[in-house]
């Protein structure tokens, strides 16, 4: 019987036959956290009695969520984190560095890998082929620690997506109407691999973005095979020695297939509370929006930026929609800048926010009043999550959001182009 | 070492109680002082809740048991989540279903997290469940639920407390069955 990725993976890092069902015991490659749960992993890692990192240079703490800190707690917490990683000599990634899970792709994740991080969105990593899998503080705390962690092994559900993007159409599109069709418990304990024609054609950025959302159906890891768009990523970022290609074997044990074909897809809209209510734009158009949000884990990357630069270029934001956009890295900050995406934005009326995770969790930097909707690139729009439980939220593509901000209303960016 | 057979009041919850719920972002500021967070779980989602859990805790013999519908816990990692709801007196939580991350930091926590058809129980009923057997008896309406049973290292994690106590004993995970 053939292997499913995860099942490769886990074979590989628990050094033993690794099948969905099972639990093994497996490497880890790479162990974050960031500040927003890094304190409790300190505090854990002391309770426990550990004195020691199993492997300082992959341990990793990331200053993002608060950055910078706008209260005197945030700003204490950064402090207790920046005197651990001096004390264990872990890494660190200070504020302004960017979001965890971009500065992970850049710098860290390999095909093959296992990494474990302190947030949700950890699965960002499975877009390089590594099985990457967000847990608590304790079992981070752990990680640090042993250099291992424990693993039930998912079952995987096989996503095939053939064709190409319509224009106007892009990854986030293809990512809400699959969490639309299976639901945010659809692959709750399971492992998403995604295959089909189309993966070849997908960019990393892209990927990226597939990857980041399968959490929101519930999954453990969202794993893309490693190919030439891997291999020249790694090369970009000076690690082409880490490329190995890997995917499921034929034969491979699949729980459920489930088909996208890009060519029948349009863009897709998010509605308040819930990240599986998911519609086509056309049935949200015309929904006044106060702010528009481009950035994130999710869309926060150059080639976002590059979309919304291009559909805002000598326009203007409405004058009652507010527009934040915060590059994922400094490293995309720099690129956007070089290739003018940033002037196009600030000469729209867009406000840059550092790199960083910004308005998404509702701790700064655009915090939504009572009544009012946001139109964010971001994969979360629970009740509350962008600081104001008296808010709405509604998730798009940076196409989307741009069009949108110019309108001041939720628009078809296909309208815009 | 939690107690394994645990007597108490079902306080019911939806479906899809994500962790933005159970503990908003808005707070993050206080995750560094456990007891001023745990005063705002559920405090958007079920503004009853804690000073219901507070109420049951504090009674003669019994706990709070949060019973909720399917997908308990979706969204972020934060182990805040059953940390606050365990400070807020809870002894145990059912679910229909429950995400993977919030299952996992529950039972790190030492808190019980079991699996069962949470439609058949009231709010307020008063419950009595063997955490080992995975029975939920049903004292108001008489019924008996049976769990799921989750993978043993679970089990031991739970039955030494948490991954605390679990890795002070161990300094290692160890694969049982």
């Amino acid at each position: 019987m053939g292997k499913t990725l995860a099942e490769k993976i886990l074979s590989l890092k628990s050094h033993g036959e690794a099948k969905a069902g099972d639990v093994v015991i497996s490497d880890v490659d790479l162990a974050f956290v960031q500040d927003a749960t890094g304190p409790l992993t300190v505090r854990q890692f002391r309770e426990i009695g550990f004195k020691a990192l199993a492997k300082p240079q992959q341990t990793v703490i990331f200053l993002d969520h608060a950055a910078p800190s706008p209260s005197q707690q945030l700003s204490n917490d950064h402090i207790l984190l920046r005197r651990f990683a001096g004390q264990t000599g872990c890494r660190i990634y200070d504020v302004g560095e960017g979001i965890c899970h971009q500065l992970v792709a850049e710098s860290f994740a390999n095909p093959g890998d296992v990494i474990v991080g302190a947030d949700s969105h950890t699965v960002t990593a499975g877009a390089l082929g590594a099985f990457a899998t967000g847990m608590g503080s304790s079992d981070v705390a752990v990680a640090f620690a042993l250099g291992k962690t424990w693993f039930r092994v998912p079952e995987s559900l096989l996503i095939e997506i053939d064709g190409t993007f319509p224009p106007g159409v892009y990854a986030k599109d293809l990512v809400l109407h699959l969490i639309g069709q299976i639901g945010a418990d659809g692959a709750n304990y399971r492992a998403l691999e995604f295959g089909g024609d189309a993966v070849a054609r997908m960019t990393m950025s892209q990927r990226l973005t597939v990857a980041n959302m399968g959490v929101e159906a519930g999954a453990k890891v969202g794993l893309f095979p490693s190919d030439r768009i891997t291999r020249d990523f790694l090369r970009e970022h000076g690690r082409v020695g880490k490329y190995r290609p890997l995917s499921a074997d034929a034969g491979a044990n699949y729980e459920q297939v489930i088909a996208v074909n890009l060519n029948q897809l349009e863009p897709m809209v998010s509605l308040p509370h819930a990240v599986d209510n998911v519609r086509p734009v056309a049935q949200v158009k015309g929904v006044k929006i106060q702010q528009a949000f481009i950035g994130t884990c999710t869309n926060g990357r150059t080639e976002d930026l590059a979309v919304a630069a291009e559909i805002l270029k000598g326009k203007k934001r409405h004058a009652g929609t507010r527009l934040l956009v915060a590059p994922a890295s400094k490293q995309v900050l720099i690129q956007a800048m070089e290739k003018g995406y940033i002037q196009s934005l600030i000469g729209a009326g867009a406000i840059i926010l550092p790199p960083g995770c910004a308005a998404c969790l509702g701790l700064h930097q655009g915090v939504l009043g009572d009544g009012e909707v946001c139109l964010s690139t971001a994969n979360r729009n629970f009740r509350g999550r962008m600081g104001n439980p008296e808010a709405m939220i509604y998730l798009a593509s940076p196409a989307t959001a741009a069009a949108s901000a110019i309108r001041g209303e939720i628009t078809d960016p296909r309208e815009m182009m | 070492m939690p107690d394994l057979v645990l007597r108490g009041k079902a306080i019911k919850l939806g479906d899809n109680i994500s962790t933005d719920d159970i503990i908003p972002g808005r707070f993050v500021h206080l995750r560094s002082n456990l007891p001023e967070l745990a005063k705002h779980v559920l405090e958007d989602a079920a503004p009853e809740f804690a000073s219901r859990a507070t109420a049951l805790s504090a009674g003669c013999g019994g706990k709070a048991i949060l019973v909720a519908g399917k997908n308990l816990g979706l969204g972020s990692s934060r182990e805040h989540a059953p940390v606050v709801i365990k400070m807020s007196g809870v002894g145990a939580i059912l679910a229909k279903s429950a995400a993977r991350i919030f299952f996992r930091n529950a039972i790190n926590q030492g808190m019980p997290v079991l699996l069962c058809d949470t439609d058949k129980i009231g709010d307020g009923d008063e419950l009595e469940i063997n955490v080992n057997d995975g029975k939920i008896a049903d004292v108001t309406s008489g019924i008996t639920l049976t769990c799921g049973k989750m993978p043993p290292i679970m089990s031991a994690i739970l039955e030494e407390g948490g991954v605390v106590p679990y890795m002070q004993r161990h300094r290692g995970f160890v694969i049982t069955g």
